[in-house]
C-alpha cells in the first residue's frame, strides 16, 4: 500500500522527515518498507522560456534557441524538435543535470554549435501521457500550451513547477488491518502515533438530476449471504473527460494509471475510503435491473481486460436480467464499460464475502487491487460514505449530475462489539503500569468509543473481538519497547536433552569424529529415483506420500528411504571434482501407516563417501566404531545379495542380536551410472529407532588384568569360500576359557598354498583372571583351538 | 713408589681427559685401572714396603684409584653425550612438513545454529520437542486461529496430500504448540525446532523446505514483559553482549498481542545499509502472547493461564551468523563449503 504525503496531510498534518515518520509507524504497528519521493531522479531541470529561434546552420532540423532560465543572460539550447516556437515555456535540463533512469545532461557542442543542456519532453522527465492528457507526445513539453499549470517562475525547479515532488511511503498492512488499505485508515493511524488531530470529512452530494432512483435502477441480490451490504447511486449526463491535474497527480503518487473522469473517481474514492467501487455503463444494463448472483456452471464472462472467462457456482456475478456484466469484487465486464460516449452512469459500493470473493479470484488467476480489499473482509459501514463521496466528486469535477436517493441492500450488516475495559487484565497480560485514562486515551485516538468500562470497537475494526485485542492497542501506541523486560518467575521446570536427543547427538559426534561431514537433503524426492536406486517395480517401499500439489516431479513424493538424497549429494560433489567426500546425515523417511492417516516418521543415519581410501572395510570400520560407542551387543555382518542398490558382492547387513540395524556397502554400479558417475561410492542405512534399541547400558567398570596374558600366532590353510567369520567361530568355539582375543593379520593366497585355498592367521590372546599362565596350559587351548578349526572349517594348521 | 703413582696419575688422567671414543677409553681404563693394569702393578708392590710406610702409601694409592675412576666417570658420560647429541642431530626434521592429514568432519553451519539456540533455552529450563512434519491441517492451522478460509491454507502456499486439505506438509513448527498444550502437563516450557514446508520455488533466499524453532511458555503470570526478557537473552547470546533489539507490532493469527523482533543492523549499527536495506534492522522472529482462543480450545483457561510463543527461521539465523550470502549453499552441500565451518 503506497501512501501520499500530500493526501495524507489533507487529513493530518505531519511534516515530520520521511525517514522518522517511517519509524514512528512501523513502531506503532503500520510497516513501512520503504519511502520514496517523486521526482528524486530528476535533478537540475528547471522552467524555462524560448526566447528565440533559428535554423542550425549546419543541420536541416536542428534549431538553436535561446533560452531564458531565469538568470542574466539567455542559455543557448540546440534542439531538434519541431514543435517549440518563440515564447513557449519548456522544462530545460541545465548542465550537469540528471534525468530518470541514470541519464546525465551536460554541456557540448552539436555540429559545431554551443548547447547548454537540453529541452526535454515529458517522457524524458518519467512522465507518462495519461499524467498529461493534453501534452503533446512527439517534441518538446510545451508548459504554455497547457490551462492546467500556470504561475511559472523562470528557473522554478520543474518538479515543484509540474507537481511532480510528492513524498510516497510505502506500507506492508497485516491482513488483520484491510482499514489502513485506505488513505483515511493510515491517517487515523498517523494521528494516533503522532498524537495529532484527524480532520475527516463528510461528503455532501447537491444531486437533482431528473428522473427517480427506483425507476430507473433495481437491485436483487439472490446470493445475499456473499453479499452483505450493496449501495449504488446513479449519474446522468456524464461527460467523459480527463481529470483534473491534482487527481492525476494523487492516482499518480498512489501508483495507479489515470484512465478518465469516472474511472478515476471510483479508483480515487477507493484508495481514499479503502472501498473498491464500480462504474457501470447504465446503457448495458439491461432492463435497468442488477442481480447480484452466483455464477452459472460454464457461464462465460469478458472482463475489462479482454480476458473471457468460464465461471463456475462458486463465482459471485453482477449481472442484469439477461447476462453477467461484472465479476463481482474481482473487475468489471467488457460488456458495461464506461467508454468516451458513456452518458449515464451507476456507481457500484458493495460488500462482498471476502473467502468468496478471494477464492473466486485464485481460481482465475487474476487478484485485482479491489480483491485483495475485498479478501480480508471489509466494512460494511463504508459502503455508503463511499459511494456519497464518488457522486460529491461528480458534481465537484463537473462530470455529471447525480440522481437523488441511494440504493442500499443491507442483509447482514453486524453490531458494533462491545467489550468491558478491565485495566488490570490488561496490564497483567502485558506486564505494564498503564494508567487506564491512558488507556482510554489511546483508544479513543483510534475512534473507539468509551463510556465508563464500555468499550466499543469501530465498524472497520473486526479484528478486535476481546481484551487481548484491546491489550494490543494499548500496547501498541504505549510503544511495545516500552514495555519492560523480564524474566519469568514461575515455577521451575526441567529442561534438557531427552535420551533420543542424547543419542543423536552422539551419533552426530561419532560421524564427524570418523571424519564424514554433515548434510542436509530436501525430505522430497521424485518418484523416479526409486528406479535410479534399482528398486524393482513392486517394492513395497516404493508405497509414498504423494504431494497433490507439487513444485515439480523432483519434490513430488515424500522419500521412503535417504539413499538416493545421499547419492545425489556424492555425484554432485563428484561433479564439482572435489576429490573425496565423507557425508552424513541423520534424515527422515516418511512410511504410509502412521495414525490419523499420517506417516511414520523414522529417523535413519545414513553414511556416503568416496575417495581418500573408502573402501567396504572402512566404512564396516566406521559403523564398528559407531556400535562399539552406543555399547550394541552380538553385533555380526551378514552378506546380503538381495539389496538391489548394493553391489551383491560388497553388502553387508549389520546384526545386533534379533536386530537388524542396518545395510551398508558399495552402491551397485549400476546405479552409480544411473547418477551418472563411476566410481566406487559407499553407503550405509542406519535405523536411528534400532541403534536406540541395540543401545547398551552405561559402561561398568571392569578390573584390569592382574597375570601376564599369553600370546600365539596361528596361521592355518582352509578352502577360499571359508569366512574369515567362520574362522573366528570355531577358534571361539574351541578356545577353553582363557582366550580373550583372537585379531587377524594376514591372509595369504599363492606360493606354498594349493589353488583354491588361503592361509589365515591369528594372533591369538590368552590369560587367566587367576594365575600366569604356564606355557602348557596355553599350548592345551591352542591345541583345543586349532582342532575345532579342523573340525568345522577343515581348517589345518599351515 | 710415591713418584710411580703420582705419575700414573698425572698420565692417566690427562689420558681420560683427551679420549676421543668409547674403545679408546675401554683401552684406558684396562691400562690403568685393569687387573694387569698399570695401578695393580704397582700395588702389588706395596709387600716389599716396611710396616711405617705401608699406611700411608695404602692410603695414597687409594686415593690416586678413586681420583682415576671419577675421570673415568666423568671421560665417560662425556662421550655419551657427545655421541647423544650426534645422534639427535642426525635425527632432525623438516617441521615445515606438513602434518599427517587426520580428517574430521564438520557439522552442517545451520545445525551449528541451532545448536547454540538449543543450549541457550535448555540453560532457561527449555524441554527439546520433535514432532511430525506430515501434520494435520487441523494442528497447522484451526487449531492456531487460521481457519477455513485463510489465505495460508491455499494450494498456492501449501503442499497436501488428499483433496480434502486434511493432511500437509507443516507450513510452520507451531503445531508443536498445539501438540504440547494437548500432550504435557502445565507449566510448559517447551522449544521444538525442526523442518517446514511452503510452496516457494527455489532462489537465494527461498526454498520450498526450510527450518523453523517454535518456543513456548505457558505458565500462571506470563507476561508480555517476559516475552521481551526472554528473547532479549537470546539475541545477546546468539549475537553477543550488548545487541540491541526492538520490539514492533505485527499480526499473527494464534497471538495477540503479537510482534517481531529485530536486531540492529551488525554491519551499519543502525544508520542503513545494504545488508538492512537501508533500514538499520534486521527481522529476527515474530513471537506474541498466545490468543486466548488457542488456549482455549486445548481446554486452558486464558483467565488462569498465560503463555508466549515465537518461531524464528534457522536458516536466516545460520546465512546471518556466518555471512553466508546464498540460501542454496545450505541445501547444495558441497564439501568445500561444509569444511569451512
Amino acid at each position: 500500500m503506497n501512501l501520499s504525503r500530500k493526501w495524507l496531510n489533507e487529513f493530518v498534518k505531519i511534516d515530520t522527515p520521511d525517514r522518522e515518520f517511517a519509524e514512528a509507524m512501523t513502531l506503532s504497528g503500520s510497516k513501512v518498507e520503504g519511502t520514496s519521493i517523486e521526482g528524486s531522479e530528476i535533478s537540475n531541470v528547471v522552467v524555462g522560456q524560448v526566447k528565440s529561434l533559428v535554423r542550425h546552420p549546419n543541420s536541416d532540423h536542428m534549431w538553436i534557441c535561446q533560452v531564458d532560465v531565469g538568470q542574466a543572460e539567455p542559455l543557448q539550447i540546440v534542439t531538434g524538435a519541431q514543435n517549440v516556437k518563440e515564447n513557449d515555456l519548456v522544462p530545460v535540463a541545465l548542465h550537469k543535470s540528471t534525468l530518470p533512469g541514470g541519464k546525465k545532461i551536460e554541456k557540448g557542442k552539436l555540429r559545431g554549435e554551443v548547447s547548454n543542456g537540453m529541452l526535454c519532453s515529458f517522457a524524458e522527465l518519467g512522465l507518462d501521457q495519461r499524467d498529461f492528457p493534453t501534452a503533446y507526445a512527439d517534441g518538446i513539453w510545451i508548459l504554455s500550451d497547457d490551462p492546467e499549470l500556470t504561475g511559472f517562475t523562470l528557473g522554478q525547479d520543474i518538479r515543484e513547477a509540474v507537481g511532480l515532488d510528492d513524498h510516497v511511503v510505502e506500507f506492508e498492512i497485516t491482513p488483520n488491518r484491510p482499514d489502513c488499505l485506505s488513505v483515511i485508515g493510515l491517517a487515523r493511524e498517523a494521528a494516533a502515533t503522532f498524537d495529532k488531530p484527524l480532520a475527516l470529512h463528510t461528503p455532501e452530494v447537491k444531486g437533482g438530476a431528473e428522473g427517480v432512483l427506483t425507476d430507473l435502477l433495481d437491485v436483487e441480490t439472490p446470493a445475499a449471504d456473499l453479499v452483505p451490504r450493496y449501495t449504488a447511486r446513479m449519474v446522468r449526463n456524464v461527460k467523459i473527460a480527463p481529470s483534473p491535474k491534482w487527481m492525476r497527480e494523487r492516482l499518480r503518487a498512489m501508483g495507479v494509471r489515470p484512465i478518465n473522469n469516472i474511472v478515476d473517481i471510483t479508483n480515487y474514492v477507493m484508495l481514499e475510503y479503502g472501498q473498491p467501487m464500480h462504474a457501470f455503463d447504465y446503457r448495458y444494463v439491461n432492463g435497468g435491473k442488477i442481480i447480484v448472483r452466483r455464477a452459472e456452471e460454464g457461464e462465460a464472462l469478458t472482463t475489462l481486460d479482454g480476458k473471457e472467462h468460464r465461471l463456475t457456482a462458486n463465482h459471485l456475478v453482477i449481472a442484469d436480467e439477461g447476462r453477467a456484466v461484472g465479476l463481482a469484487g474481482i473487475m468489471g465486464g467488457l460488456n458495461s464499460e464506461i467508454v468516451d460516449d458513456t452518458a449515464d452512469v451507476v456507481f457500484e459500493s458493495a460488500c462482498f464475502d471476502g473467502t468468496c470473493i478471494r477464492k473466486g479470484a485464485l481460481a482465475l488467476g487474476m487478484r485485482t487491487e479491489a480483491s485483495a480489499k475485498f479478501e480480508k473482509g471489509l466494512d460494511p459501514l463504508n459502503t455508503l460514505p463511499a459511494v456519497n463521496r464518488a457522486c460529491e466528486l461528480v458534481e465537484l469535477l463537473g462530470a455529471g449530475e447525480v440522481v437523488d436517493g441511494v440504493i442500499d441492500i443491507l442483509n447482514n450488516v453486524p453490531q458494533p462489539t462491545v467489550l468491558t475495559l478491565e485495566p488490570d487484565k490488561i496490564n497483567a497480560l502485558l506486564g505494564t503500569d498503564v494508567p487506564e485514562d491512558e488507556m482510554v486515551r489511546i483508544l479513543r485516538k483510534l475512534d473507539f468509543g468509551v463510556e465508563g468500562d464500555q468499550v466499543s470497537v469501530p465498524s472497520w475494526r473486526g479484528d478486535v473481538k476481546r481484551m487481548a485485542d484491546l491489550a494490543e492497542e494499548v500496547a501498541r501506541f504505549h510503544g511495545y519497547n516500552n514495555i519492560p523486560n523480564t524474566l519469568m518467575r514461575g515455577q521451575t521446570t526441567q529442561g534438557g536433552y531427552s535420551v533420543v536427543q542424547k543419542l543423536e547427538n552422539r551419533l552426530g559426534e561419532l560421524c564427524r569424529a570418523c571424519g564424514y561431514s554433515e548434510i542436509i537433503t530436501y525430505s522430497f524426492i521424485s518418484p523416479s529415483y526409486y528406479d535410479k536406486i534399482l528398486w524393482p517395480e513392486d517394492d513395497f517401499r516404493r508405497n509414498s506420500f504423494k504431494i497433490l500439489n507439487p513444485l515439480g516431479e523432483d519434490t513430488s513424493i515424500m522419500r521412503t528411504t535417504t539413499l538416493p538424497s545421499m547419492l545425489e549429494i556424492l555425484t554432485r560433489n563428484c561433479n564439482y571434482r572435489n576429490k573425496s567426500a565423507w557425508l552424513y546425515e541423520l534424515g527422515r523417511i516418511y512410511q504410509p501407516g502412521g495414525e490419523e492417516g499420517l506417516a511414520n516418521e523414522t529417523k535413519i543415519l545414513t553414511l556416503g563417501a568416496y575417495g581418500n581410501g573408502m573402501d567396504f572395510f572402512t566404512m564396516k570400520g566406521t559403523i564398528e566404531a559407531i556400535l562399539k560407542d552406543t555399547r550394541a551387543k552380538d553385533i555380526r555382518f551378514e552378506p546380503c545379495a538381495e539389496d538391489h542398490s548394493y553391489h551383491p558382492g560388497r553388502c553387508a547387513e549389520v546384526w545386533s542380536g534379533d536386530n537388524c540395524i542396518g545395510v551398508f556397502g558399495q552402491i551397485h554400479p549400476q546405479a552409480a551410472q544411473n547418477y551418472g558417475v563411476d566410481v566406487e561410492l559407499y553407503c550405509a542405512e542406519l535405523s536411528f529407532d534400532v541403534l536406540l534399541v541395540t543401545h547398551g547400558a552405561d559402561p561398568e567398570y571392569a578390573p584390569l588384568p592382574k597375570f601376564p596374558a599369553v600370546t600365539r600366532d596361528i596361521a592355518v590353510v582352509c578352502d577360499e569360500a571359508v569366512t574369515v567369520g567362520a574362522l573366528e567361530n570355531a577358534i571361539r568355539k574351541g578356545a577353553k576359557g582363557l582366550l580373550k582375543d583372537a585379531a587377524l593379520f594376514d591372509i595369504y593366497r599363492g606360493k606354498g598354498v594349493a589353488e583354491g585355498k588361503k592361509s589365515v592367521a591369528f594372533n591369538l590372546t590368552l590369560r587367566a583372571d587367576d594365575r600366569s599362565l604356564t606355557g602348557e596350559e596355553a599350548d592345551a587351548d591352542v591345541k583345543s583351538i586349532l582342532e575345532m578349526l579342523e573340525k568345522d572349517c577343515g581348517a589345518v594348521l599351515r | 713408589m710415591k713418584e710411580q703413582l703420582a705419575k700414573i696419575r698425572a698420565e692417566a688422567l690427562s689420558a681420560f681427559e683427551s679420549v676421543k671414543d668409547s674403545a679408546a677409553l675401554d683401552e684406558l681404563r684396562v691400562r690403568y685401572l685393569g687387573k694387569k693394569g698399570e695401578l695393580t702393578a704397582v700395588l702389588k708392590q706395596m709387600g716389599k714396603l716396611s710396616a711405617e710406610e705401608r699406611p700411608a702409601m695404602g692410603q695414597l694409592a687409594n686415593e690416586v684409584r678413586a681420583a682415576l675412576e671419577s675421570a673415568l666417570d666423568a671421560a665417560s658420560q662425556k662421550l655419551e653425550a657427545a655421541a647423544l647429541e650426534l645422534k639427535l642431530k642426525a635425527e632432525t626434521v623438516d617441521v615445515t612438513i606438513p602434518g599427517k592429514q587426520v580428517q574430521v568432519g564438520r557439522r552442517h553451519p545451520m545445525n551449528t545454529a541451532l545448536e547454540e539456540i538449543k543450549d541457550i533455552f535448555i540453560g532457561m529450563g527449555f524441554t527439546v520437542l520433535d514432532g511430525p512434519e506430515i501434520e494435520l491441517a487441523e494442528l497447522n492451522f484451526d487449531r492456531l486461529n487460521a481457519e477455513e478460509g485463510h489465505p495460508s491454507r491455499d494450494w498456492s502456499d501449501t503442499f497436501y496430500f488428499d483433496e480434502n486439505s486434511r493432511v500437509m506438509l507443516r507450513s510452520q513448527t507451531s503445531p508443536m504448540q498445539v501438540r504440547a498444550m494437548d500432550s504435557m502437563e502445565l507449566p510448559i516450557r517447551i522449544i521444538a525446532p525442526g523442518r517446514v514446508y511452503r510452496k516457494d520455488e527455489v532462489d537465494a533466499t527461498h526454498s520450498p523446505m526450510f527450518h523453523q524453532v517454535e518456543g513456548m511458555v505457558i505458565d500462571k503470570n506470563i507476561t508480555m514483559a517476559d516475552l521481551k526478557g526472554t528473547l532479549n537473552t537470546l539475541a545477546e547470546q546468539l549475537f553477543g553482549q550488548g545487541t540491541v533489539t526492538r520490539f514492533r507490532p505485527h499480526h499473527f493469527p494464534f497471538t495477540e498481542p503479537s510482534c517481531e523482533m529485530d536486531v540492529q543492523c551488525h554491519k551499519c549499527g543502525g544508520a542503513g545499509c545494504p545488508t538492512c536495506k537501508g533500514e538499520g534492522w534486521i527481522e529476527l522472529l515474530g513471537a506474541g502472547m498466545i490468543h486466548p482462543h488457542v488456549l482455549e480450545m486445548a481446554g486452558i483457561d486464558p483467565d488462569e493461564w498465560s503463555g508466549w510463543a515465537f518461531g524464528m527461521g534457522l536458516e536466516r539465523t545460520a546465512l546471518r551468523r556466518f555471512k553466508i550470502d546464498d540460501l542454496r549453499l545450505i541445501f547444495e552441500n558441497d564439501v568445500r563449503f561444509l569444511e569451512q565451518f
